[in-house]
């Protein structure tokens, strides 16, 4: 057999893996207690592995913060000293299985969101989501956000856990491929627009929270944190997306893209046949609408692993099933719909389940191809949060952003080198 | 050089390869124009280039 031929077989098989995990959420624990190897000096962080010394402003804003949520420093000034002397290990999700938005900080004493593929057995994480604004994962740390991520801590993990406990006796779960699918019917591309899968997993989550007889106070403070936070199941959907994308990782020979992802200074991937081996360009600054008072000149290089959902086969690749979601990062609707019909162009093939209406329900574009990419030129395209450059200041904006082409040269260099073409 | 001509007695149709701005400017003074996407090929090294057309 050609190595084009092995390719393809390799190809066939780590797009097919893709599509038909079955991503569950059936868990919720303490990152130090779900996630494999953790360690209490340890932070994860989104995108390719980076110091501290390369980090951007809302990324070491975030470090700053869940050290002093942790309670390993009690300012900023020593949240720095204690970074600086290497007392902490800066390590990114992809590498344990976990995604985070934007700076995708997880420390020791955050839940995570546990996902189960019913298909394959992957697990994978994901962190909670806050809301938008000044929040940790865009790189604010005042009291504000750091009570919010204590009350996320004491009062919704402890719900959720409740609710879920009851979700997985009932049936093993909540089936979060079903609703990426419904919410895809529904106006969301789910990457910047939750809206009808967050109502979608209210109306799942609502009797397991009832069942489990949480406290009547709590039961509204989590409902109504549940109702005002359109994002609140992005990082369920992420962590869904991880676990689909692990389905299709290590495929011996296979091109495809398992991993897209970025840190606020670097942007990296990971390529299915050429394992966990990370390849890096710097990171691109986003081009969107800003919040009042902020503009272009605020933005950061983009940052955060919510772009496993363009790797799986939706969020921007999906844009044409949500034509609402240009007015949160700009663009047009024809913009949204010539985005979709483009990313076709580098990718593997129309997902059997992810379907988008307005194009006769056509599967959506999934499994980016290095070597498509390196014959069309065309690089993923995503939308995404917008923080802003400094520490402590947390999103200005959204919009819309291009993978950099030198990230795929490479891989396809690497893998000329590795499968000896 | 008649037919040149002509062409600016004519209602102008355009096609328009590449460039959007250029399309988008005409549709905004109201000429009929359709748009093709296109973007040039990347430059390559021969190497590299070859090992593609080996691999695709």
């Amino acid at each position: 057999m050609s190595l084009k031929e092995q390719i393809e077989e390799a190809n066939k098989k780590a797009v097919e893996r893709m599509m038909e995990a079955e991503p569950y959420l059936v868990d919720t624990k303490l990152a130090k207690d779900a996630i494999p190897g953790f360690r209490e000096d340890m932070l994860l962080h989104a995108g390719p592995p980076i110091t501290w010394e390369r980090a951007s402003g809302p990324m070491k804003g975030a470090i700053i913060g869940a050290l002093i949520y942790e309670g390993k420093a009690s300012n900023e000034e020593e949240a720095i000293k204690l970074v600086e002397r290497g007392e902490v290990i800066l390590k990114p999700n992809h590498e344990v299985g976990s995604v985070g938005p934007m700076a995708g900080i997880v420390s020791a004493n955050m839940p995570v969101y546990i996902i189960e593929d019913k298909k394959f057995g992957i697990r994978a994480f994901g962190n909670y989501n806050e809301g938008i604004g000044k929040v940790l994962r865009y790189g604010a740390y005042d009291k504000e956000v750091l009570s919010r991520l204590k009350w996320m801590r004491d009062e919704l993990y402890p719900t959720m856990k409740a609710a879920l406990d009851e979700a997985r006796k009932d049936k093993g779960g909540i089936n979060f491929k079903a609703i990426i699918q419904q919410a895809l019917h529904m106006g969301d591309e789910c990457h910047n627009r939750y809206v009808a899968a967050t109502s979608k997993f209210m109306n799942e989550i609502a009797p397991y929270l009832v069942k489990a007889d949480v406290p009547k106070d709590a039961f509204n403070r989590v409902w109504d944190f549940m109702k005002n936070n359109n994002f609140f199941t992005l990082n369920i959907g992420m962590a869904s997306a991880k676990a689909m994308t692990l389905a299709a990782h290590n495929i011996k020979y296979s091109t495809i893209v398992t991993v897209l992802t970025r840190n606020g200074t670097d942007a990296g991937i990971w390529v299915s046949g050429l394992g966990n081996r990370w390849f890096t360009a710097p990171s691109p600054v986003p081009k969107g609408v800003f919040f009042p008072g902020f503009t272009q000149d605020d933005a950061n290089p983009d940052l955060g692993d919510s772009s496993i959902t363009e790797t799986a086969g939706f969020g921007g690749f999906a844009m044409a099933a949500a034509p609402a979601v240009v007015s949160w990062v700009g663009g047009s609707v024809e913009f949204a719909v010539e985005n979709t019909k483009n990313m076709y162009n580098i990718t593997y093939a129309k997902h059997k389940y992810f379907t988008i209406p307005y194009l006769s329900f056509q599967g959506t574009p999934t499994g980016v191809d290095i070597r498509l990419v390196l014959k069309t030129g065309i690089t993923p395209t995503i939308n995404t949060g917008i923080a802003h450059k400094k520490a402590g200041v947390g999103q200005v904006g959204a919009g819309i952003v291009k993978f950099p082409f030198e990230l795929f040269k490479d891989a396809f260099k690497a893998y000329v080198e590795t499968y000896g073409a | 050089m008649s037919n040149a001509r002509k062409l600016f007695d004519e209602e102008l149709k355009v096609i328009n390869v590449g460039l959007k701005i250029f399309y988008e400017d005409l549709k905004r003074q109201g000429v009929r124009a359709v748009q093709v996407n296109y973007q040039p090929p990347p430059k390559l090294e021969k190497e590299l280039k070859d090992k593609l057309s080996e691999l695709l």
